[in-house]
């Protein structure tokens, strides 16, 4: 059964998605709303696999899909690990105030 | 073993040196005395040993050719340049390859006493036998640059030998100054083997020597320029006018040194390579008279300057260069059978005086000034007799072997055909003068009269040396003896040596041999030594008769006070040399190219370079935040102005 819908219609879905991931990423200061802002984006990407997979009668795309969930699960994993330890260490998990680094 | 052994082991000849010295240098710390001086000596003994088998087996060839040549392996190939590591041996080298190794077998056992009290006795060892090696491989090589490496490490050997005890600044820089000065000489030598190169399109003796005929006009620019290079090296290493400062002054290093490389071999290194060039040198008339010029005017101004020396040392230094100088006088007229002879005789009998001196000095406890010996005669009898026999032999006084080697040198240059050579036997007959009075001033001063040694401690201990080292002496002084007899008879032209070196040296343009009837040769013979005796009795009566007699004349106002103070100064060459050379280029050093070449320019680059990165750096750190929105940003800002361009370029 074809779909209703045209791929531009997912593409722009997964468009917007992005961009609402990289502008929290960029505005907001809690380290675990900007994981979150990174899991969108990397399911910004995975509804584009999975709309050209269908589309093109690929399954490869799927394949990748995978993969990406699978990195998305173990950056989670990391990721609330460092959030925990520089909350354990600094009190805060706002990334401005984790600013050692500057030069 | 049949005779062609020794011919086909040759290599082993520099390579048992080699060695021994790098197991006296690597291991030597942890080696006692006895056994460094087994390894060196050793060593070197059975170098002489293979070296005296080869030249029985160079012997036995066939008179009219005999060479033999082995290719050991290519060295270095590059595009039409190919240099082999090879060997010649024919009668020129054979004859080094005898003094080099036996000479110096001999001198490195006398080291072993004479060294014995130093500090550095594994790095003595060594550096000699590293010398041995190089020299042989200068003398053994079958090609220029084989020559030439050899030559550059008996440069190098002596630079460090001279400087052995490094703790004084007068070694150092004496040995900095032969360095140097050789150096002027080796430039030459190089541009020659370049400029052979070009010509010939090898380096190969055999090629370059058998094409030369061909390949070159006689007289013509290229061989007058290509030998005159040569004898500019052969000017630095034999210590000629104008390079000659570096050898007295060389006579800071132990005394064997100086009777190894400072008198019997290193110095007439230059007298190989002329005799060795002697094709080329054939072909050139004007570098001929060049070079005769040089060595006569070299025997005799040397020989003055040796005439007021009151070091023990110098003054021996100062007769090798003028019998360096007489060496390339005869070489210049053609004679290069006489040089080869004097070469000869001249390493038994300069060998055996400088051994003689050490043993002086060793035995005055370190003096070395002749006005504190005097009356060694009878303290040290085998010294004085072995010096007194190798005086009467650079004197030239009948039988003994400087008078054979040196009467040939007269009697070529009287009957030669260069320009000028009845002026170069003038020179040459003065020199032998001058020789044989200073050289018995020497004498006397040492060995005869009163012990005039001031300190008492000296006084007391004047002892004769071991045998380790009077055995060496004693060898040397029987060779000056009978080493004449090579060369005999001298009377109506050819003998032994000559018939032996001859098929090398008679090419195109080879002056022919000079056929002197018998009453030239024997009024020659008796005028040479009329006025060799006529020095030793001068010196007679200056230095034992009425020393007084001297001190009065040198001290008295007039002409001859100050010949004798100007002779007395070596003519001030060190000073102008200083004056004109050392002193400019330290100015230069110091005020342009210390403080403001290196100063200002290199290290104002350098101190400029830091400075920008330093700049460059600390506005760069200001982009590093540490806030990771700020990179986002950065990274989001990037991709979007790519993707933005790239849709702009693929026009969508």
């Amino acid at each position: 059964m074809e779909s209703a819908l045209a791929a531009n219609q997912f593409l722009a879905l997964s468009a917007i998605l992005f961009v609402i991931g990289v502008a929290g990423v960029l505005t907001r200061r809690n380290v675990i709303v900007v994981m979150m802002s990174i899991e969108l984006m990397l399911n910004a990407g995975n509804l584009v696999f999975i709309t050209f997979s269908h589309y093109l009668n690929d399954m490869s795309g799927h394949v990748f899909v995978f993969m990406v969930m699978a990195v998305a699960a173990a950056e989670a994993a990391v990721g609330l690990a460092i959030a925990l330890a520089m909350f354990k260490n600094r009190e805060t998990v706002d990334v401005d105030e984790v600013n050692l680094m500057k030069g | 073993m049949g005779l062609t052994w020794g011919l086909e082991n040759i290599w082993l000849v520099p390579i048992l040196p080699l060695l021994g010295s790098i197991i006296n240098g690597v291991f030597g710390r942890y080696l006692s005395k006895p056994v460094i001086g087994a390894v060196a000596c050793g060593s070197t003994g059975l170098s002489f040993f293979v070296a005296v088998l080869a030249f029985a087996g160079l012997i036995s060839q066939n008179p009219a050719y005999r060479v033999y040549e082995n290719v050991l392996f290519t060295w270095i190939e590059s595009g039409s340049f190919v240099a082999e590591a090879g060997i010649q041996l024919d009668p020129l080298s054979g004859i080094w390859l005898l003094i080099v190794t036996g000479v110096g077998f001999l001198i490195h056992i006398y080291s072993i006493g004479y060294m014995r009290h130093e500090d550095g006795y594994p790095r003595y060892f060594s550096y000699l036998n590293l010398f041995m090696f190089s020299m042989l491989l200068l003398v053994l090589g079958n090609n220029f640059l084989l020559m030439f490496i050899g030559w550059e490490g008996v440069g190098l050997c002596s630079y460090l030998l001279i400087g052995y005890y490094y703790d004084k600044d007068s070694a150092a820089d004496a040995g900095k100054k032969a360095f140097i000065m050789n150096r002027v000489g080796d430039f030459g030598f190089l541009l020659a083997i370049m400029w052979i190169f070009t010509i010939f399109g090898s380096i190969d003796y055999t090629t370059v020597f058998t094409a030369a005929n061909a390949t070159l006009e006689y007289g013509g620019f290229a061989v007058t320029g290509i030998t005159l290079l040569l004898f500019l090296g052969a000017v630095g290493k034999s210590a000629q006018v104008p390079l000659y400062t570096w050898l007295p002054d060389a006579m800071e290093g132990p005394t064997p040194v100086s009777a190894l490389i400072h008198a019997a071999t290193m110095v007439t290194a230059g007298v190989y390579m002329v005799c060795r060039c002697a094709v080329l040198f054939n072909l050139a008339p004007v570098s001929m008279v060049t070079v005769a010029m040089i060595g006569a005017f070299t025997a005799v101004f040397a020989a003055t300057m040796g005439l007021y020396q009151n070091d023990i040392k110098r003054v021996l230094a100062y007769s090798t260069v003028s019998q360096l100088g007489y060496m390339f006088l005869a070489c210049g007229v053609g004679a290069y059978v006489a040089a080869v002879f004097h070469v000869m005789t001249h390493a038994f009998f300069k060998a055996c005086l400088f051994l003689g001196s050490g043993s002086v000095i060793h035995g005055m406890s370190g003096e070395q000034d002749m006005r504190q010996m005097g009356g060694l005669k009878d303290k040290m009898p085998v010294t004085h007799l072995t010096f007194l026999i190798s005086t009467l032999a650079i004197a030239g006084i009948p039988l003994f072997a400087g008078f054979f080697s040196k009467d040939e040198i007269l009697l070529s240059v009287f009957m030669g055909h260069t320009s000028g050579h009845f002026f170069f036997w003038f020179l040459a007959t003065v020199a032998a003068a001058l020789t044989a009075f200073y050289m018995f001033r020497l004498y006397y001063m040492t060995f005869a009269g009163e012990l005039r040694a001031e300190d008492k401690h000296v006084r007391d201990h004047v002892h004769e040396s071991p045998y380790v080292m009077t055995v060496p002496l004693l060898v040397l002084a029987f060779l000056a003896v009978i080493g004449g007899f090579f060369g005999f008879p001298i009377i109506k032209g050819a003998h032994a040596l000559n018939n032996f070196m001859a098929p090398m040296f008679n090419t195109v343009g080879a002056p022919e041999h000079p056929h002197p009837s018998l009453m030239v040769e024997l009024i020659l013979m008796g005028l040479s030594v009329g006025v060799a005796v006529a020095g030793i009795l001068t010196a007679r009566h200056f230095y034992q008769t009425k020393p007084e007699a001297a001190t009065a004349m040198a001290n008295k106002e007039g002409l001859i006070h100050k010949i004798y103070v100007t002779m007395k100064n070596k003519y001030y060459i060190d000073e102008l040399y200083d004056a004109l050379f050392v002193n400019p280029a330290v100015r230069i050093s110091r005020n342009f190219l210390w403080k403001i070449f290196d100063v200002k320019i290199i290290d104002g680059f350098v101190n400029a370079l830091a400075a920008m990165v330093k700049e460059i750096g600390s506005t760069a750190r200001l982009t590093q935040t540490g806030l990771i929105r700020n990179y986002a940003l950065a990274m989001v800002a990037g991709c979007v102005f790519l993707i933005g361009f790239w849709l702009l370029a693929i026009g969508v």
